[in-house]
């Protein structure tokens, strides 16, 4: 009864019922990304035109003259109004024109390209470790259920989900890359035009650190709907019907809790970006993190602008990935 | 007769507490014959179920006794043993199979899986089995998962995974509970022609007095975690000695004959109530002496022919089974004035439609049974009536007066006075509230109380459903079944409604608890409250209803008074459905 009243809301709030409307569900799904680009743009655009500071002023430097300056304010087109401002930011946008870095007059696309690269690097490492590592140790330690070992990992789990995603950078460096161990660089510098994997050596700490962070997250909730198959009654059944222990783990209850927890995976996605920047800038790596915290220190809107509109778009891309990971779980 | 299980002394014990949940189990089964185990929820029924395949739930452990079936004692087989002898020497099946079967799998990997044979061979087997239990065996069905099968070809399909193997003992634990009564009637042929066919031994556990009696040959009836009561069906179940045996008898409501129903008083001991030495019964019986709280009782042989667990076996078997009241269907008081009425009422969801033109009143006063099996849209058809769903269409009349279908349109007395008890107790309290607070909300909205007001009208609805105001305070998690839906009932009770609908409000409860419940709306009856009881219990109808109204796939099939209608159904749905209803024979000997 209950049911029918959420099932009826679900369907006014378009997720699908069944399999077989999930394709318009998708489409809507993608319309209303659309919208909600379109809402962070302006975000992204207002906001950081609301930043103190006049663009003008900032490239000509301080010496300049109020003339000079409102000319260029003139050349720049900052004496528009704000909306047509806003129009052509998102038509150039749009059509791959970005505009110049405001630090260095370089195309903005040249400057963003190879940090995407970098970044998308660094972010798909560590997503191609953190799923299998999160499945193998939260079925473990699931399978071990409230060992020394498990115990162990549920409490260091909590320790890493709660610290910051720099703190654990920082202590990666204290530990590999200082006196302690000192084998690693602590530094990720790669020079502008490389390749990052010709660098791999660079990218181990970066990437151990999201891959911890990650791990300790996923790897929990792996090991929660891990605990709930195992509890549930269908792999009961299986051990009534004289199973053996290895069919019952991967033949019911590993292949219902990896299902289960695969909208989580996505999630993990979404926050890993957001890690992302956090651990470039911790590492000085070359990526969008770093490129969005110099712009903002060097008041370069046009960069800033253009590198927190793509995290946003990969953020919400991992979100609706997530969301429809789910109602594959549901329509299952 | 060739004895296939002996079991004895099966005790399984609480690893935490060291308490017995179930103790000193024994009984001996022969080939091809079935027994009913038969108890309410906390009787340890289940867990006995299980300990019979040498498995224990997490948290319990088999501490003694023996399991032999075949001559082999399960309990003692090592591991990899024990696993061989599940499936191939005693088999499971479990209440609800949409989730003991896993949904991920598909039905020919479920059915073959765990089989010795070849894949190939196990497959052709598998295919004999499903046309055995009266299933396609194509490869298409083959290839289906569980959930798209029906409930009962779900149980069909976990049944014949069970016997998959050529088992000798098949545990059957509630099986039907959750079925229809006409599904339920084939399951239990199923059941029956398996163990005939195949000289297999069954037990088949539940809480249903009338589906063990047409089952089993033997029954055993569990209280407390003990076997109280053992004998052939007819020995127990007709002239049973144990006082809990004949009371349970007393609280079933028959399909045949209208009753008052007699609730158990007191409370089921759950594994908590710990340190008894006496009779694990005795706190609830009637029959009980000082004796009876010190001494531990025994199994004996009664003069029923039984073997009961009771100090006083020979005075209770004396003692003639008191046949419960009768009680007749009221005769509508204040001229049969309509206070509700329904007509022409289309329903869809999602664009399908569910009714089709269903139409009928309800005097004041009356008890209206809507009677049907799961989707026939009985329950839609109550959420029209309180104005729970939008997709409807038709004329519904509430004391003379059309009523907007959707609730928040309807005035606020009309809310008020159209009261609705959930089917269960256990979602439709928030679990955040005392009681006395969920009572408190309806006062507070409709009547703008305060709280001493408020206090006095919660502890008088209380009351009247015969909670304890020491409860008052108590949160939902902390009362029992029973408690909850009356608190439910008195939460509806405080708006003052003159029209009661209950959905299927005593499905969830226990047979004691149910007569409780129905003997409670009973005297609200009585009271002048009408009421629109949903259900698809046709024992319990026979035991409230005034008049019967027949869905079949979203249509009036019959509808009239109860007593012709249950008695010389005209219509052949109703005809099949009467015919489904099981009973619990009477001592004249013939069940229904």
């Amino acid at each position: 009864m209950t049911r029918l009243a959420t099932r009826t809301r679900v369907l006014k709030h378009g997720s699908p019922s069944g399999r077989g409307s999930v394709f318009p569900w998708l489409v809507r799904r993608l319309l209303f990304g659309v919208l909600v680009l379109f809402l962070v743009s302006v975000l992204v655009f207002f906001l950081t035109q609301a930043l103190p500071g006049d663009v003008a002023r900032i490239i000509l430097g301080k010496d300049a003259t109020a003339e000079q300056v409102a000319l260029l304010r003139r050349q720049l087109g900052l004496d528009r109004p704000l909306v047509t401002q806003y129009w052509d930011w998102l038509t150039g946008v749009l059509t791959g024109r970005m505009g110049t870095s405001l630090q260095n007059g370089e195309p903005v696309a040249d400057l963003v390209g190879p940090r995407i690269l970098n970044s998308f690097t660094l972010g798909f490492v560590s997503m191609v470790l953190i799923v299998p590592l999160a499945v193998v140790l939260g079925v473990f330690s699931a399978h071990k259920r409230d060992s020394a070992l498990d115990k162990t990992f549920v409490a260091v789990s909590s320790l890493f989900t709660a610290l910051p995603a720099f703190v654990v950078g920082m202590l990666l460096i204290a530990f590999f890359a200082t006196s302690v161990l000192g084998v690693l660089p602590g530094v990720s510098n790669i020079p502008p035009g490389d390749m990052p994997w010709w660098h791999p050596a660079k990218l181990v700490l970066p990437v151990a650190s999201l891959t911890l962070l990650g791990v300790m997250y996923l790897g929990r909730l792996v090991r929660a709907s891990f605990l709930d198959a195992m509890d549930s009654e269908y792999v009961q059944t299986a051990v009534l019907k004289g199973l053996s222990d290895r069919r019952i783990l991967f033949g019911h209850a590993l292949p219902n809790a990896v299902a289960a927890s695969l909208p989580a995976a996505g999630l993990v996605a979404a926050i890993t970006i957001t890690g992302v920047v956090v651990v470039e800038e911790v590492y000085s790596y070359p990526g969008l993190g770093t490129a969005v915290v110099s712009a903002v220190n060097a008041h370069d809107l046009p960069v800033m602008q253009i590198c927190i509109l793509i995290l946003a778009t990969t953020y919400y891309l991992f979100n609706l990935l997530a969301d429809v990971f789910a109602v594959m779980t549901r329509s299952r | 007769m060739v004895t296939e299980v002996e079991v004895s002394d099966v005790t399984v014990t609480v690893d935490a507490t060291g308490n017995a949940i179930v103790q000193d189990v024994g009984f001996t089964l022969g080939r091809g014959q079935v027994m009913g185990l038969v108890g309410e929820s906390g009787s340890g029924k289940s867990t006995l179920a299980l300990a019979l395949l040498g498995f224990a739930r997490k948290g319990t452990t088999i501490t003694g006794g023996r399991v032999a079936v075949d001559g082999v004692d399960l309990l003692t087989l090592p591991e990899p043993e024990l696993r061989r002898a599940r499936g191939g020497r005693v088999a499971h099946v479990a209440q609800d199979p949409a989730t003991a079967l896993n949904p991920n799998l598909s039905l020919a990997t479920q059915l073959t899986e765990g089989l010795p044979q070849p894949k190939r061979e196990a497959l052709s087997r598998v295919r004999k089995l499903l046309e055995t239990v009266g299933l396609p065996a194509d490869d298409a069905f083959l290839k289906r998962r569980p959930r798209q099968l029906s409930g009962g070809q779900q149980q069909r399909v976990a049944i014949a995974m069970a016997i998959a193997a050529g088992p000798r003992l098949i545990v059957l634990d509630e099986p039907t509970t959750g079925l229809d009564v006409s599904t339920q009637a084939r399951v239990l042929d199923l059941v029956r022609e398996l163990c005939r066919d195949h000289d297999m031994a069954a037990i088949y556990v539940s809480h249903d007095l009338a589906v063990v009696a047409d089952v089993a040959d033997h029954v055993t009836v569990m209280y407390g975690g003990q076997v109280v009561e053992s004998g052939t069906d007819r020995d127990v179940l007709v002239r049973g000695a144990h006082p809990y045996t004949r009371a349970l008898l007393a609280a079933v409501p028959s399909a045949t004959r209208r009753h008052r129903l007699v609730p158990i008083p007191g409370r089921a001991p759950s594994v908590a109530d710990e340190g008894r030495r006496g009779c694990v019964f005795a706190p609830r019986c009637d029959h009980a002496l000082a004796k009876c709280r010190t001494t531990r009782p025994e199994l004996v042989p009664a003069p029923s022919g039984t073997l009961a667990r009771c100090l006083r076996v020979d005075e209770v078997a004396r003692e003639p089974r008191v046949r419960p009241r009768s009680h007749q269907t009221r005769v509508a008081a204040d001229g049969g004035r309509e206070v509700f009425s329904v007509s022409g009422l289309n329903a869809g969801y999602g664009g399908r439609q569910i009714l089709f033109d269903v139409s009928f009143g309800l005097v004041r006063g009356e008890c209206l049974a809507l009677v049907g099996e799961s989707g026939s849209g009985k329950t839609t058809l109550s959420r029209c009536l309180v104005g729970l769903h939008e997709e409807q269409e038709g004329t519904l009349m509430f004391e003379g007066r059309p009523i907007p279908p959707e609730a928040g349109k309807r005035g606020k007395d009309t809310r008020r006075e159209v009261q609705y008890v959930f089917q269960n107790p256990f979602g439709s309290l928030n679990p955040h509230r005392s009681v006395e607070s969920s009572l408190l909300v309806p006062l507070r909205h409709y009547f703008g109380m305060d709280v001493r007001e408020g206090r006095k009208r919660v502890g008088e609805a209380l009351e009247r459903v015969e909670i304890s105001a020491k409860l008052a305070s108590r949160r939902p998690a902390e009362l029992s079944g029973g408690q909850r839906q009356r608190v439910a009932i008195a939460r509806a009770l405080v708006c003052e409604p003159k029209l009661l609908i209950c959905d299927e409000v005593t499905s969830a409860l226990d047979v004691s608890v149910q007569a409780s419940v129905v003997e409670l709306l009973r005297s609200l009856l009585g009271d002048g409250l009408s009421m629109i009881f949903v259900t698809h219990n046709l024992a319990v109808v026979r035991s409230i209803a005034d008049g019967v109204v027949v869905l079949n796939r979203g249509r009036v099939v019959e509808s009239g008074e109860a007593e012709p209608v249950l008695t010389a159904p005209s219509h052949p749905y109703t005809r099949e459905l009467i015919e489904a209803t099981l009973d619990v024979p009477d001592a004249s000997g013939h069940a229904v």
